[in-house]
């Protein structure tokens, strides 16, 4: 299946094929991490600039794994040593950057469509490793790979995401790329961190965990963010790890195949209780393995891929 | 100069008069109206440039009452020079300016600044809008009377609402000594707090705070009680929500002195607007769902909504070109707001005379504008010619305007103002080459 995007700007817009052709390019790089001399000569002369506007110890790690096991080139770049701290336009920044001839930019930002802007600007490929509220497409589909790895495919599943929704672009992009690939998405959380409008787009909203967890085959937890306290969201993280965090107690009655998901990084104690973390429904380290073998495969694909 | 504006469709809803007439002008002022008739007058026409007017409509000179001219202090993105060719290049022959200027116009001496500036433009009639509290800080009384002296014709601290529901009873109990309107700019700014487009599905989609109608809606309720209160007129600006269009149709049956505005934005963009994050279409408020474009359509059709305004506010791509979170609310209209209020009328949505009736009875009333608005015998000589059928495409580089920030750029439209008049005085013209000079 060919893939002709240029970018990646988002879980929005993406059909069934596309996923699964990076699914299944993903499925067969993954080996590659696996070998003692983990390096293809695939990208080789290729450039990659990670152009991180904000903190990322995973992503960004991540992303420069994946570049460098393909040989392609790997720049970083982050808030603190680009030029935006001298008051340079990110539209600037970019088109310096365009003009040292990178082949891919991927660009983690604290607003939402900063991508869609550079994309705009640029010739090189965009990837989006997070955009504000928006969307985090790369761990959307590590998340599906992660997914279909354990339970085989993901037609029908049923998949509760669970914490800030509101807040989450990791909910947001897996809500867009689970419904594409036909799971029933269920999510659960204080009711001042849902989103309105969700159901209009078929999620099931819930506001007590022990509703939708024993039908669930997939649990994702979203981390809670400590300053929204401040914000009059929820009244205190005791509180929250009770009613709205995961823990032994509301997971008595959770399927016995169930899997339990974080993007990270896990707030121990608070979303998710420490003996899940590390128990055996976790696939928390399984997620992060799969980021780079994604990561591989996206590069590969927007780079040419089939045509070279 | 003498002229006579030959066989146009005369539409001026003040007098309900919408019918075929000839106009004659004398030193800045209507010397007579008479229906055209193919017979010969007796005047003795020789001294009369002769302005044909055949298959074209003539209304009283057109008025935008909410534009933002940026002097002083923001010349970068309009003065009060270009602000007005724009005006007079969209057929507006008077504006009033919001004052949120650098300094802001809180003082006398900003109000004759730019009343003086205007008069040295000699274009469209500038009419400013001087501030309710100091600074708009919302915190202390501006001095009205000498605003009012200065040339202030209304008080507002648009784009800053003012919170404090004790500052607004008072500033409108205070303005009732000068007779000067109070505009409102209506959003509790708890409720939109860092919001940057309207909260519905698609703030969801792309995980951008939303705004609620209720941030507009809550603030329209309050200013209605207190213009129930005071008895002093309110006049609500850029009414953006259904919930807004029947809280002010409710409170006009009980016969409280309420006028309304909204802008064509609001009846011509939904929220989908802003999918690929465009910022030209960024707004406060901001552009929202269909249900309510089309409450704010019925609200102009059924005489809710008395006005439509453009709120213009250029702004530069140092605004513009930027992160959507970081950019700065507002898009240019005066050279687009008539246009995109006669696809109304070619939708059947508004009648002519009502679409006219937003740009000329509206506001005049709102503001107390006198010999604005209409056209009579002796009147001073404010005047549009527009062509309804005109079909152009909207082409940015072209405007007047310093700014360039328009949504709307490429629309196609049916509908110009082809030339415009004031106190007698052709400052726009595409009906004939010659601009009469100074």
């Amino acid at each position: 299946m060919p893939f002709s995007r240029h970018h990646l700007t988002g879980m929005k817009g993406l059909t069934r094929e596309e996923i699964e052709t990076i699914l299944t390019t993903a499925e067969s790089l993954k080996e590659i991490s696996f070998r003692d001399i983990k390096k293809v000569p695939t990208l080789r002369g290729k450039t990659v600039v990670n152009f991180f506007h904000e903190p990322s110890t995973r992503t960004r790690t991540s992303f420069e794994i994946a570049a460098k096991r393909l040989s392609a080139d790997t720049v970083s770049l982050s808030a603190g040593t680009s030029s935006l701290v001298k008051g340079e336009t990110l539209i600037d920044t970019a088109k310096n950057l365009e003009a040292m001839g990178p082949d891919v930019i991927v660009i983690r930002h604290s607003l939402a469509g900063a991508p869609h802007l550079l994309s705009r600007s640029v010739k090189a490929s965009i990837i989006n490793a997070g955009d504000g509220m928006h969307e985090h497409p790369t761990q959307a589909l590590l998340d599906l790979m992660t997914i279909r790895e354990k339970k085989g495919t993901l037609q029908g599943l049923q998949v509760a995401i669970i914490g800030d929704i509101a807040h989450s672009r990791v909910a947001r992009s897996n809500i867009i790329g689970l419904k594409t690939m036909g799971a029933q998405v269920m999510v659960a959380g204080p009711p001042t961190m849902i989103p309105p409008h969700l159901d209009a787009f078929g999620v099931e909203v819930s506001y007590q965990l022990e509703e939708i967890i024993p039908r669930a085959d997939v649990i994702m937890m979203l981390r809670v963010q400590l300053e929204r306290q401040q914000q009059l969201l929820f009244p205190s993280l005791r509180e929250y790890s009770r009613f709205f965090g995961l823990h032994p107690g509301n997971m008595k009655k959770a399927k016995k195949d169930v899997i339990i998901m974080h993007p990270g990084p896990v707030n121990r104690g608070v979303e998710l209780h420490p003996d899940l973390a590390d128990g055996p429904f976790s696939v928390i380290l399984d997620q992060v393995t799969n980021g780079v073998a994604v990561r591989m495969a996206l590069l590969y694909l927007l780079l040419g891929g089939e045509r070279k | 100069m003498k002229y006579l504006i030959k066989g146009g469709r005369l539409i001026d809803p003040a007098n309900q008069l919408d019918d075929l007439m000839d106009i004659y002008i004398q030193n800045g002022k209507i010397q007579d109206l008479l229906p055209a008739a193919p017979r010969r007058t007796d005047r003795e026409l020789t001294d009369y440039r002769i302005i044909p007017a055949e298959g074209l409509v003539v209304t009283p000179g057109l008025i935008d009452m909410h534009t933002h001219l940026r002097e002083p202090g923001q010349e970068y993105k309009e003065t009060i020079l270009t602000g007005a060719q724009a005006a007079v290049a969209g057929g507006f022959a008077a504006v009033a300016c919001m004052p949120n200027t650098q300094p802001v116009n809180d003082q006398r001496s900003v109000c004759e600044f730019i009343v003086s500036r205007a008069r040295e433009a000699r274009l469209a009639k500038v009419f400013p809008v001087g501030a309710i509290s100091i600074g708009l800080r919302g915190e202390a009384l501006a001095e009205y009377g000498d605003l009012k002296e200065g040339g202030a014709v209304a008080l507002s601290d648009d784009g800053h609402p003012v919170m404090n529901g004790q500052l607004m009873r008072r500033a409108m109990e205070y303005a009732k000594a000068f007779r000067l309107p109070i505009i409102a700019h209506c959003e509790d700014l708890h409720l939109s707090q860092s919001g940057v487009m309207n909260e519905g599905p698609t703030s969801t989609w792309l995980g951008l705070r939303g705004i609620p109608a209720a941030a507009e809606e809550t603030m329209v309720q309050r200013d209605i009680l207190l213009c129930q209160l005071t008895g002093h007129p309110l006049h609500i600006a850029h009414v953006s929500t259904a919930g807004s269009v029947q809280f002010i149709r409710e409170a006009k049956k009980k016969g409280l002195p309420v006028s309304a505005e909204t802008a064509p934005h609001y009846f011509t963009l939904t929220e989908d607007t802003l999918v690929g994050f465009d910022t030209l279409a960024k707004v406060n408020p901001p552009l929202r769902s269909r249900e309510d474009l089309q409450a704010i359509q019925k609200g102009l059709k059924d005489g809710t909504l008395d006005v439509i305004a453009s709120d213009h506010a250029p702004h530069s791509s140092l605004e513009k070109e930027v992160e959507f979170e970081q950019a700065l609310c507002g898009l240019i209209g005066l050279e687009t707001a008539l246009p995109l209020t006669l696809q109304l009328v070619h939708k059947g949505l508004l009648t002519l005379p009502q679409a006219i009736a937003k740009f000329t009875t509206g506001p005049a009333r709102a503001l107390n504008l006198e010999g604005w608005g209409q056209l009579q015998r002796n009147g001073p000589a404010h005047l549009t010619i527009l062509d309804p059928f005109f079909e152009f495409q909207v082409d940015v580089q072209q405007f007047r305007s310093k700014s360039r920030n328009s949504p709307f750029n490429g629309f196609k439209l049916k509908g110009k103002a082809l030339l415009t008049m004031v106190n007698g005085r052709i400052v726009h013209n595409l009906l004939f080459q010659t601009l009469e000079g100074s």
